[in-house]
C-alpha cells in the first residue's frame, strides 16, 4: 500500500530495534557511573579509561563483523588471529624494530600472515558447516595452546623478550623498552576540560582522548564499512544469511566465507597490535586463550546477532563493553570492601550474554 | 446402523476465508479398497489431516462436518487419538530412524515392557524392554505382508521397497487397526515393488481392514480399487466404483472445469521457428521433483507451459538449468553449449530465473526492495557498482533510480525502495522477484509457479506482465501446477511424469488428455490412444 | 537364497574404517608408548601407581558423560555444573566439620538435589540452544563459574555472615578462602572417606578384575550358543578379550607368588572401584529399558520422536539431570582422593579433561559407551604422566612437555569434533548418483 507510515513512539518496537541486551547492560553502565558519581570517584578518569580500553579493544571486536556476516557465526577463534599478530610483533622486534618502525613493521609482517592462515582455517571452517562456532573455539585453544611451544623454543635473541637464563620467550614483552608502548595512544593526544581548559594537547587531567589509537581503530572501521558495501561484501552478507539465494545468483559460498575469515583473521591480528601498544605489554603463552569471549560478548552488547552485525554494533558495544567493566571495578571496590566482584560480575555478564544469543540462533531443527 | 467402517459427512474446511474443502461426503466399507485422486490443491492432504487428527487443523480453527467410525459419532483431536480409533496412515516421506533394528522401528514410542526391581518406585519409564516379544509381534506383522526379511536388521541400507513396507508393518502392528491411508504409497517404488505393495493391499483389505488410497496414477486404481472419488479445487465431484468406469472417465473428471481462464485471442502472432534452448536427456537431483531424463525443444518467441503433478519433476526442469541443484546432460541455448551446475553460467548466458520458492531462494528477506532487485545484476553483471580504490562498491543512486523504475514498470505496492522485502504482500514479492530477474535483462525467462499463493485478482496481473514481456520479445518458459493458467497463456503445454516428458498438448486440447498424461497413462502397455 | 544367515552377515566388521574411526586413540597409544621408550627415570611402579590413584579419581566424571551422548545432546561439557554442585556440598560438610563416612554419605545426599536442580536448568537451556548444544555448555561453563565465584566470595561473608576465625574462610570474614584442606578421614574430614573404606594390594585387583572379564567372554559366547540370531557378539573382541585376561591373571598370580616388585604398587581403593563398576552397569542397563530406549530414539531423530509421541524435550531434560548428578559424585569421588578443595579451579578443567578422555577411548559426539570411557580414561591419563618425561627426553624441558600437553588436550577435541562434523556433512551432501 502507498502511504506514509506513522510516526509515533512505538516503545515496543524501539526496544526490539536496539536490542533487549543493548539497553539492559547500557543501562546498567549508566547506573554505576551515578554511582560513581555520589561515592566521590572522578568521573572523567572513568570516562577516560572507557575511551583508552574501547580504542584498544576495537578492532578485535571489529573483527567479529565479517565472520558474523558470512554465517560462521562470531569469530571464537579470534586466538588464531591474534597469535599471527603476536607472532609479527615479536618478529618485528627481533629484527631491531623500535618505536614507529617497530609499529607499522608489525602491522607489515602481520598482514600477509593472517592472510595465509586466514585462508586455510577458512576450507577448515568450510568442511565443519552448522558447528562453526565449536571448532572455532577449540581450534583457537589448540593454536594458543601449540604456539606455547614455539615461544618457548625459539632462537631469538633480542634481549627485551628473551628469558634471563635459557632460550624462549618471557611471558611478558615491555614494549616501553622498545619505545613501543603507548605510541599510536600518545599521538596528537589531547584531553578535555583539563589543565588548560576546554582542549589541552597531551595533557594529563580531565578526559584524555587517544587521538592516534582512536584514528587507528575509526581506519580499521571505515575499510570494513566499505568492504561490506562493495561487490564481495555484499555477496558475503547474502550468502551468510541465505545462502540458496546466493547460490542461484552465482555466487560462490565457500570462498565467499574464505575472504571473510582472512579479513577477520587479519582484524585479529592488527588489533592485538594496537591492543598490546596500548597495554603497554605484549602477552604470550596462554593469555590470549579466552581473547575471543570478550569481543563476543562486546558485539552482541552492541545490538549484534550470531547471524547479523554491522559496524556500528562494534562501536556500541565496544564502548558499553569496556565502560561496564572499567567504571565496575573502583565502584564496587567502594560499596563492596574487600572483595573483588568486578572480574565475577565480568563473567556473569559477560557470559549470559552469549548464551542469550545463542539461545536466539535459529535453525536448530528438530 | 450403517455398515461403513467410516463415514465422512459434509465435512469442509475453511484456512482464513479460503474454503480447501466444500461439503465432502465419503463413505468407506469394511474391506473396501477406496482410491481418492485429484490434481494438487484439490484437498486430498487436507482432508487426510482433518482425518488423522493433525494440530495444523485444530490450530486454525477445526473443520465443519461429521466423522463416523462404525457409526459413532468420533471427536479427532490428534494423531494419538486417531491411533486409538483404529486409524493409520503410511506417509510418503518415511518415518523411520536408520539406525535402529526393523523392530525398533516399528515398535517406536509403543515398546514393550516388563517391570522389575525399580520400576515400582521410579515409574514406568524405567521398565525394561521386552526384547524378545517385540521381536515376536514385529515377526508377526512382517509375515503378514509376506516378507521374510530378519526383524533385527537395521532399516540403513535397505531397499526403498522394503522401507515402504516397514512403514505399513508398522501401522498394522498396532492393535485394532480398522482403517489404513496410503499416500501416494508407490511412487518412490520400482515396478516389482508396487506389484508387491498393490497385492499386500489386497491381502490386508481381505483382512477387513479398509483402505483409503491416494493415488494419481490410474492404472493403478483401475487395477486395484474398488471405488474411486475425484476431488478438484475442493470439492466432491464424484464418487464411483471402478468397474462402472474408466480411466478417460476418471481424467476428465479429475481436470475438467466449468470455469475456464480467458484466452486471448493472438492469432497475429508469429513464433520464429529457431530454436532457442534445446535440452537432451537432462537428469536433475532436486529432492521431491526428481527429474530422470527430459528432452524439449523451445523455440524462439514462444511461451511454452511445463505442467504436471506435485512431485513428478517438473519443478526440476528449471532448477536444474539454473545450477540450483545437481544435474547432468546437454543442454545447448542460442546453439552454445551451457555449462550444468553452474549458476554464474547460465545468467551470464541470458537466462534469468524467477523461482517457485519465492521466499527461500528468491529473496533476501530482511534487505530493501532495491537491494534485492539489484543483487543478480551486481554480482554477475557488475551493475550498479563504482570503483574505488581497488574496491567495486554500490552506487546507491543507481540502485534507487532503478529501483523506482521498476517499482514504476511492475506496479509494486510499497512504501518506498528502502521498504523491507519481507513486510510486502505474496503478489508484490512476487513482482521484486521478476523484477530482480528483469534486470539482467535475459534473453529466456524461466518462471515457476508465478501466481503460487497470491490472491484472484493480482494472478491476472501477473499472467499479464508474462504476457506483455513475451509480446516485447521475451520467451518464456512458465512451469505452473495449475493447469487453467498454463492454459491461458502458453502456446503449448508439457505434462512431465514421473521425471520424463509424458507428452506435448495444445492449450485447448480436452481435459481427459491433459488428465491421462498428468497421471501417466499413456505410457502404460496396452493402453493405445 | 544364500546359506550364510542374515544376522552373520551383519556380524563383519568393517576394517577398513577403523583405523579412520580410531585415529585418536591411536596417537594417545602410540605417545605413550613412545614415551616409554625415550623416558629412563619411569619405572613401571611409578607409572602403574599415578595410573591407577587417576583412574579410580576421574573415571565416574568420565562416565557421566555418555547418557548426553545418547540422547543426542552431544559433549556435556556442561558437567562443570554438577562439579561446582558438589562443590558446593562439600564447601557445606566441611563447614560444619561433619566429616568421616557417614559425612561422606551425607555429601552424597546433599549433593543430588543441588546438582538436579541446576542439572533441570541446563537441560532447559539445552532445549533453548538446539543445534548449538557443545558451544553452550561450553558458555554454561563460564557463567555458571561466575555464579559459583558470586556464592562463594560475596553472598558466603556478606549475606550469609561467618566467622573469620574458621579455617575455610578468608581472613576478613568475607569469602571461602583459595584452598580448603579436606581433613583426613581418621580425624573427622572428608579425605581419602570413600578410599580408605576398604583397599586390597594392586595385583589382587587386577586378578580379580580379569577373571570377572574372562568369565564375562565366557557367558557371551555360552549365551551365544543357546540363542544365536538373539545374541550376537564380536569374535575378534572378545578373542582379544579372553588372551588378555588370561595374560593379566597370568602376571598377576606370577607377581602375587613372587611378591615382585610390581607389588608394591599403591593399593586400590575397592569402594570406589565398586561404585565405578556400578556405574557402568547402570549406564548398561539404562539403555534396556524404555527410558533409555527414548533417549537413543530422541539421539538418533529427534522430528520422528516428536512425531511419534515421545515428549523430546523432557527426555532430553531427563538426561542432563543424570548426567550432572553423576557428575557431582564423580567430583566428590574426586576431591576426597585429592584431599585440598582448590575452592575457585578444581571444577574449571574437569569438563574438557572428562571430554577429551572419552573422545580419546573412541566415542564421538553421537556414538559413547562404557568401553570408551574406560579405555578412554586411561590412556587419556597415560599420557597426562608421560608428558614430562617426553618433554624432557625430547626437548630437555619438562615444561615443553606440560605445554605440548595441553595443546594434545585441546588438540584432541578439536580434531574428533572436526572430523566428525565433517564426514556427517559429507555424507548428508546431495550429488548425483
Amino acid at each position: 500500500m502507498v502511504g506514509i507510515e506513522e510516526k509515533g513512539i512505538n516503545y515496543k518496537d524501539m526496544v526490539k530495534k536496539i536490542g533487549f541486551p543493548t539497553i539492559f547492560i547500557g543501562g546498567f553502565w549508566i547506573l554505576i557511573l551515578i554511582a560513581g558519581g555520589f561515592l566521590g570517584i572522578s568521573i572523567a578518569t572513568l570516562i577516560s579509561d572507557t575511551i583508552k580500553r574501547a580504542g584498544m579493544n576495537g578492532i578485535l571486536v571489529l573483527a567479529m563483523v565479517p565472520s558474523i556476516q558470512s554465517g560462521t557465526g562470531p569469530n571464537f577463534a579470534l586466538p588464531v588471529g591474534i597469535e599471527c599478530g603476536l607472532f609479527a610483533l615479536v618478529c618485528a622486534i627481533e629484527f631491531g624494530f623500535t618505536g614507529w618502525a617497530w609499529l607499522f613493521a608489525s602491522i607489515a609482517f602481520a598482514i600477509p600472515l593472517a592472510v595465509i592462515v586466514g585462508y586455510f582455517y577458512g576450507k577448515l571452517l568450510n568442511a565443519v558447516k552448522g558447528s562453526e562456532m565449536t571448532i572455532a573455539t577449540y581450534t583457537g585453544f589448540s593454536v594458543v595452546a601449540f604456539m606455547c611451544l614455539p615461544w618457548l623454543m625459539i632462537p631469538f635473541k633480542n634481549k627485551n623478550m628473551g628469558w634471563f637464563i635459557g632460550k624462549g620467550l618471557r611471558e611478558t614483552i615491555q614494549l616501553d623498552a622498545i619505545k613501543g608502548a603507548q605510541k599510536l595512544n600518545d599521538f596528537l593526544r589531547f584531553s578535555l576540560f583539563g589543565e588548560n581548559g576546554f582542549i589541552t594537547f597531551g595533557g594529563e587531567k580531565g578526559i584524555i582522548i587517544p587521538t592516534g589509537m582512536l584514528l587507528m581503530f575509526f581506519l580499521c572501521c571505515v575499510i570494513v564499512w566499505l568492504y561490506f558495501r562493495s561487490k564481495s561484501g555484499i555477496a558475503i552478507s547474502a550468502g551468510g544469511i541465505n545462502p540458496m539465494f546466493a547460490k542461484s545468483s552465482g555466487i560462490d559460498i565457500d570462498k565467499c566465507r574464505i575472504k571473510a575469515n582472512i579479513l577477520s583473521t587479519i582484524m585479529g591480528a592488527i588489533g592485538i597490535i594496537v591492543y598490546s601498544q596500548g597495554y603497554g605489554y605484549a602477552q604470550l603463552y596462554t593469555a590470549p586463550l579466552n581473547m575471543a569471549f570478550p569481543a563476543v560478548a562486546a558485539i552482541l552488547i552492541g545490538g549484534a546477532t550470531a547471524s547479523r552485525a554491522k559496524v556500528s554494533h562494534v562501536i556500541i558495544g565496544v564502548i558499553i563493553y569496556q565502560g561496564l567493566f572499567t567504571s565496575a571495578l573502583p565502584v564496587a571496590n567502594i560499596l563492596f570492601e574487600g572483595t573483588d566482584l568486578s572480574e565475577t560480575l565480568r563473567m556473569i555478564i559477560q557470559n549470559g550474554i552469549i548464551l542469550y544469543a545463542l539461545t536466539q540462533v535459529k535453525g536448530g531443527d528438530k | 446402523m450403517s455398515d461403513n467402517l467410516l463415514s465422512l459427512k459434509h465435512v469442509s474446511k475453511e484456512y482464513s476465508g479460503n474454503k480447501v474443502l466444500k461439503d465432502i461426503n465419503i463413505e468407506l466399507k469394511k474391506g473396501e479398497i477406496h482410491a481418492l485422486i485429484g490434481e494438487n490443491g484439490a484437498g486430498k492432504s487436507t482432508l487426510m489431516n482433518i482425518l488423522f487428527g493433525m494440530p495444523v487443523i485444530h490450530t486454525t480453527g477445526g473443520f465443519e462436518g461429521i466423522v463416523e467410525i462404525e457409526g459413532q459419532e468420533v471427536n479427532i483431536r490428534s494423531p494419538h487419538d486417531a491411533m486409538d480409533y483404529g486409524i493409520g496412515m503410511v506417509h510418503q516421506e518415511f518415518m523411520l530412524i536408520p539406525g535402529f533394528t526393523i523392530t525398533e522401528n516399528i515398535k517406536l514410542n509403543r515398546e514393550i515392557t516388563k517391570p522389575n526391581l525399580v520400576s515400582p518406585v521410579f515409574g514406568k519409564r524405567l521398565e525394561t524392554l521386552n526384547v524378545k516379544q517385540m521381536n515376536e509381534d514385529t515377526r508377526k506383522a512382517l509375515d503378514t505382508l509376506d516378507m521374510n526379511i530378519d526383524e533385527f536388521l537395521p532399516v540403513a541400507g535397505l531397499p526403498v521397497g522394503h522401507m515402504q513396507f516397514i512403514e505399513i508393518a508398522r501401522e498394522i502392528d498396532k492393535t485394532g487397526i480398522k482403517i489404513l491411508v496410503f499416500d501416494e504409497p508407490t511412487a518412490v517404488l520400482a515396478e516389482s515393488e508396487a506389484k508387491n505393495l498393490l497385492n499386500a493391499i489386497r491381502k490386508l483389505s481381505r483382512k477387513g481392514i479398509g483402505i483409503i488410497f491416494i493415488s494419481h496414477r490410474l492404472d493403478e486404481i483401475i487395477d486395484v480399487a474398488d471405488t474411486v472419488t475425484v476431488l478438484r479445487d475442493g470439492e466432491h465431484v464424484v464418487t464411483k466404483n471402478v468397474k462402472d468406469t474408466n480411466k478417460y472417465e476418471i481424467a476428465q473428471l479429475m481436470v475438467g472445469r466449468k470455469i475456464n481462464i480467458e484466452r486471448v485471442d493472438e492469432s497475429n502472432k508469429s513464433i520464429v521457428d529457431e530454436t532457442i534452448l534445446n535440452i537432451e536427456d537432462l537428469v536433475v537431483e532436486m529432492p521431491g521433483e526428481r527429474v530422470k531424463g527430459i528432452d524439449l525443444s523451445v523455440k524462439k518467441g514462444e511461451i511454452v507451459g511445463i505442467g504436471g503433478l506435485a512431485g513428478q519433476g517438473k519443478l526440476g526442469l528449471a532448477n536444474g538449468i539454473m545450477g540450483v541443484f545437481p544435474a547432468k546432460g546437454k543442454v545447448e541455448f542460442e546453439s552454445k553449449k551451457l555449462t550444468l551446475n553452474d549458476p554464474k553460467a547460465a545468467i551470464k548466458s541470458g537466462l534469468a530465473f524467477v523461482s517457485e520458492d519465492r521466499k527461500g531462494i528468491g529473496l533476501l528477506l530482511e534487505e530493501s526492495i532495491e537491494s534485492n532487485i539489484a543483487f543478480s545484476a551486481m554480482q554477475i553483471n557488475n551493475d550498479f557498482t563504482n570503483n574505488f580504490a581497488g574496491m567495486r562498491l554500490k552506487d546507491s543512486a543507481k540502485i534507487r533510480s532503478h529501483a523506482v523504475k521498476m517499482i514504476k514498470d511492475l506496479d509494486i505496492r510499497c512504501t518506498s525502495p528502502m521498504q523491507i522485502v519481507g513486510s510486502l504482500s505474496g503478489g508484490n514479492q512476487q513482482k521484486v522477484c521478476v523484477a530482480r530477474a528483469l534486470t539482467l535483462n535475459p534473453t529466456l525467462l524461466l518462471v515457476s509457479e508465478p501466481t503460487r499463493g497470491i490472491d484472484i485478482g493480482a494472478k491476472k496481473l501477473v499472467l499479464d506482465l508474462l504476457k506483455q514481456l513475451n509480446s516485447e520479445g521475451m520467451t518464456i518458459v512458465m512451469t505452473s501446477s495449475e493447469l487453467a493458467e498454463l492454459r491461458s497463456i502458453c502456446d503449448r503445454i508439457v505434462i512431465i511424469c514421473e521425471g520424463k516428458v509424458e507428452g506435448v498438448l495444445p492449450p485447448d486440447a480436452p481435459d481427459a488428455e491433459f488428465g491421462l498424461m498428468m497421471s501417466g497413462s499413456k505410457h502404460t502397455e496396452g493402453s493405445e490412444v | 537364497m544364500n546359506s550364510v544367515k542374515t544376522y552373520q552377515r551383519l556380524d563383519t566388521t568393517k576394517t577398513s574404517t577403523w583405523a579412520a574411526d580410531n585415529i585418536v586413540s591411536l596417537i594417545f597409544v602410540a605417545f605413550t608408548i613412545f614415551g616409554f621408550i625415550v623416558s629412563d627415570g619411569v619405572t613401571m611402579n611409578y607409572f602403574l601407581t599415578e595410573l591407577s590413584s587417576r583412574f579410580f579419581r576421574n573415571t565416574f566424571l568420565v562416565l557421566s558423560l555418555i547418557i548426553p551422548v545418547v540422547a543426542g545432546i552431544g559433549l556435556n561439557f556442561g558437567i562443570v555444573v554438577g562439579a561446582m554442585s558438589a562443590q558446593i556440598a562439600i564447601a557445606f560438610m566441611r563447614y560444619f566439620e561433619f566429616g568421616g563416612v557417614l559425612g561422606l554419605a551425607f555429601t552424597f545426599l546433599l549433593a543430588l538435589p543441588i546438582a538436579g536442580l541446576f542439572g533441570y536448568f541446563t537441560g532447559v537451556l539445552y532445549n533453548k540452544t538446539r543445534g548449538q548444544e557443545m558451544i553452550a555448555s561450553l558458555m554454561v561453563c563460564y557463567f555458571a563459574n561466575g555464579l559459583y565465584q558470586f556464592l562463594f566470595l560475596f553472598v558466603v561473608g556478606v549475606i550469609i555472615k561467618v566467622p573469620k576465625t574458621h579455617p575455610m574462610i578468608k581472613p576478613d570474614g568475607i569469602g571461602v578462602r583459595m584452598t580448603v584442606d579436606l581433613v583426613p578421614v581418621e580425624d573427622g574430614g572428608l579425605k581419602y572417606a570413600l578410599d580408605k573404606i576398604y583397599e586390597i594390594p594392586f595385583m589382587w585387583a587386577i586378578l580379580i578384575v580379569f577373571a570377572c572379564i574372562l568369565l564375562l567372554q565366557l557367558w557371551k559366547i555360552y549365551r551365544n550358543k543357546n540363542n544365536p540370531a538373539l545374541y550376537r557378539y564380536n569374535k575378534t573382541t572378545v578373542l582379544i578379550n579372553i588372551i588378555l585376561s588370561i595374560a593379566m591373571i597370568a602376571i598377576s598370580i606370577y607377581s602375587i607368588l613372587k611378591n615382585s616388585s610390581l607389588m608394591m604398587v599403591r593399593k586400590v581403593p575397592v569402594v570406589t572401584g565398586l561404585l565405578i563398576v556400578a556405574l557402568c552397569i547402570f549406564n548398561e542397563l539404562i539403555l534396556k529399558t524404555k527410558l533409555g530406549q527414548d533417549f537413543r530414539s530422541v539421539g538418533q531423530s529427534q522430528h520422528i520422536a516428536e512425531v511419534s509421541g515421545i515428549n523430546v524435550d523432557k527426555t532430553r531434560i531427563i538426561a542432563t539431570i543424570m548426567s550432572t548428578v553423576f557428575a557431582s559424585w564423580g567430583q566428590i569421588m574426586y576431591l576426597q582422593n585429592m584431599g585440598t578443595l582448590n575452592t575457585y579451579g578444581a571444577h574449571t578443567q574437569i569438563g574438557m579433561f572428562s571430554v577429551a578422555a572419552l573422545l580419546v577411548g573412541g566415542a564421538s559426539t553421537q556414538k559413547a559407551g562404557v568401553k570408551h570411557a574406560i579405555v578412554g580414561t586411561l590412556l587419556f591419563n597415560s599420557m597426562f604422566i608421560m608428558s614430562p618425561e617426553v618433554g624432557i627426553s625430547l626437548f630437555g624441558n619438562a615444561l615443553l612437555g606440560e605445554y605440548f600437553r595441553t595443546f594434545m588436550v585441546y588438540g584432541v577435541i578439536g580434531l574428533a569434533l572436526g572430523l566428525h562434523v565433517w564426514r556427517a556433512n559429507k555424507k548428508g551432501k546431495i550429488t548425483l548418483n
